[in-house]
């Protein structure tokens, strides 16, 4: 009696081992998949496409790619309209980057405080992140509107038609470029700022007090400092973002007028999907990009690092 | 140097008392411990005399100043926190230097000051690292260099050693009391550790549920605590208390458990009992010896060497509590064995049932 009722437990534990698979095959079962799709839509691409940077190619060409070495590169970078995308993209970079930090950083300050509805009023500013930018390219580009844009109404409510057409003029084009870049993204670096304000914690700002800091001491030798990994974090993402910014300009102004808006990106796309096709010349100019892009992160990180340990 | 004035000061959560009103004054110069429980009041009491707490009603003066709604930056005071509050990002030495900074003192005498105080707690090997790197006691080694730079007009302390290893607490007791006797600043110091508050204090506040019960010299404390609560909470273990019943000069715990009053007490005693009633008799562990022709008998419950001596636990029998008595450490005495011990008359205390309060002795308040 006793051998039977301890003999049925062991049976069925072994064949519950028989059903179920080691560990070790089941973290492998639910990885595989992941590692071959990731296998095919990215590590393929990453490496074909390295070799199609120093080759003749184009997509709709029905002609196997030739090799002609560093021409692609030496093309690109001699020629003075993607030195001016370049230039574009810069001057975009900075100018949005500059404002979100600043703009999301002091806007973090403020709602640091808690009253009554910061909450509500956080998750509110959050808002504008949560868009895709070609929606928002697109009502953006009503909100600009000369004859019945809001924008416009504001800058001048008695003739709206009388005030700069926003997307006409090369220089106000970018501008309004940055203004609705940073209308969207500075919730995002306000969103970082203010979890890394969140985590200082409060003894530091009572010792401080005690050490007879004022005001501003403290905000430059403890806030500052603390935050700082955080914020650097936030403007790293963005500068990445907006180097390689491309769906936003699509949606106002497609790059115009004339080429004052057309980032790198844009002129990839050009290069890649209209006119000619020129995959291989594409490829090579997005290989620049990258590299570009793994440049700033490194002095980014390395910055970082710093601040960090030493 | 300064003096710390407490008028009527209190401080209510809600409508809960964190502190009741209390008045206590600070002499220069003096080391004064609150000592109490957890909850007690203590350390909201400190956090007000340094302003990082408002009071509820009452007056803080500072060298005769009214300080009680000036900001901590304002009060000449330094604060060394339980958990070291250093700035994790700055090295030791910044950290030292962050007060001075603060003030705008010139790099050249920063540069000095800070060499100094590193030098005086002999941590100048530390002055690179980062809080992070650190143990406990060097942790906290900084913190009372940082408050120490300032040369701030009184210290206040709040269970610095409570987050160290046993250890080195007592290595940083020692410490902090030879900071104290060298540059003899006033210093109000934190602590539930009545080890501590012994060890270090001139005079001890001991609090209990936001009411200050008594204040004193350690010896007055231990000695002649004011009410069973500091009696049962100062010392370890606390002092012994009986619950006995009075009648013509003789207390008796049941049966023939007897204890003459000694003659200093009589007239208080008679006063509160009416002439007879109920009355605690309170005595510390050394103020019994084991002695063949001792007036109490006891079993002997339990013992246990603590090393210089023995602690006896003996039970009186009807119904009253275990008493803790000292006793040599050479004698050996068995579980049940029957032992009479007597209590010297100038360390047994009398307590009134009712009100929890010490009587005082007649003969004393004639002089």
């Amino acid at each position: 009696m006793t051998a039977l009722t301890q003999a049925a437990p062991t049976q069925a534990k072994q064949r519950a081992q028989r059903r179920h698979m080691s560990d070790g095959a089941l973290v492998r079962l639910f990885i595989f998949p992941t590692l071959i799709i990731l296998i095919l839509w990215n590590v393929f691409p990453l490496f074909y496409s390295l070799y199609l940077s120093f080759t003749r190619y184009s997509v709709i060409a029905n002609r196997a790619p030739e090799w002609i070495g560093f021409s692609n590169y030496t093309a690109i970078l001699s020629r003075p309209t993607f030195w001016q995308s370049f230039a574009t993209t810069g001057v975009y970079a900075l100018l949005s980057v500059g404002l979100q930090t600043v703009l999301g950083f002091s806007l973090a300050m403020l709602l640091r405080q808690k009253f009554k509805g910061s909450g509500f009023i956080t998750t509110l500013t959050l808002i504008p992140m949560m868009l895709s930018p070609v929606v928002v390219g697109m009502f953006w580009k009503l909100i600009y509107n000369p004859s019945y844009g809001i924008f416009n109404f504001l800058l001048n409510p008695t003739n709206p038609r009388l005030a700069t057409d926003m997307l006409a003029n090369p220089v106000s084009a970018m501008l309004a470029v940055v203004i609705v870049d940073v209308w969207m993204w500075t919730p995002f670096v306000m969103l970082l700022c203010l979890s890394g304000l969140n985590a200082i914690p409060d003894y530091l700002y009572e010792a401080a007090a005690i050490d007879r800091a004022s005001a501003w001491f403290q905000f430059r030798r403890i806030t500052l400092p603390q935050v700082a990994p955080l914020l650097l974090i936030a403007v790293l993402f963005r500068t990445i973002e907006a180097i390689k910014a491309f769906d936003l300009m699509m949606g106002l102004t497609g790059g115009g007028p004339g080429k004052s808006t057309e980032t790198v990106s844009i002129a990839l796309y050009r290069l890649a999907f209209s006119g000619q096709f020129n995959t291989g010349q594409a490829s090579a100019l997005a290989y620049i990009v990258l590299i570009i892009i793994i440049c700033i992160s490194n002095v980014y990180i390395r910055y970082l690092n710093k601040l960090r340990g030493e | 140097m300064a003096t710390i004035t407490l008028q009527q000061v209190e401080k209510k959560f809600g409508s809960a008392y964190a502190v009741q009103p209390m008045d206590l004054t600070i002499q220069d110069g003096e080391f004064v411990v609150l000592l109490g429980p957890s909850g007690c009041g203590k350390t909201t009491t400190l956090r007000m005399i340094s302003g990082l707490e408002a009071v509820t009603s009452g007056k803080i003066l500072l060298n005769g100043r009214d300080v009680t709604w000036l900001h901590p930056s304002e009060r000449d005071i330094a604060f060394v926190f339980q958990f070291f509050a250093l700035y994790p990002h700055l090295t030791a030495r910044e950290n030292v230097a962050f007060p001075l900074q603060a003030q705008s003192v010139p790099r050249d005498e920063v540069t000095k000051r800070v060499n100094e105080v590193l030098k005086l707690l002999q941590i100048e090997h530390l002055a690179n690292s980062r809080p992070a790197a650190l143990s406990g006691g060097d942790q906290q080694r900084i913190a009372l260099a940082r408050a120490l730079v300032r040369r701030p007009s009184a210290f206040l302390m709040d269970e610095p050693l409570g987050a160290l290893d046993a250890e080195f607490r007592e290595t940083m007791r020692a410490e902090i009391k030879r900071l104290h006797l060298s540059i003899n600043a006033t210093t109000v110091y934190v602590t539930h550790d009545q080890v501590e508050a012994m060890a270090m204090s001139d005079r001890i506040v001991v609090m209990s549920a936001a009411v200050v019960q008594q204040v004193g010299t350690p010896a007055e404390v231990y000695y002649d605590p004011a009410n069973l609560f500091v009696a049962r909470f100062i010392g370890s273990p606390g002092m012994n208390l009986l619950k006995g019943r009075y009648s013509e000069g003789v207390v008796s715990f049941g049966g023939s458990k007897r204890l003459p009053v000694p003659a200093a007490w009589r007239a208080a005693v008679d006063q509160v009992t009416q002439g007879g009633g109920e009355l605690i008799v309170g005595f510390r562990p050394e103020a019994a010896s084991v002695r063949a022709d001792g007036e109490l008998e006891a079993t002997v419950y339990a013992s246990d060497l603590h090393g210089g001596f023995s602690m006896l636990h003996l039970d009186l029998g009807h119904e009253n509590p275990i008493v803790h008595v000292r006793a040599s450490r050479q004698e050996i005495y068995p579980i049940d064995a029957l032992v009479r011990f007597s209590l010297d008359p100038n360390m047994v205390r009398f307590f009134d049932p009712r009100t929890e309060k010490a009587l005082q002795p007649v003969a004393e308040v004639a002089l």
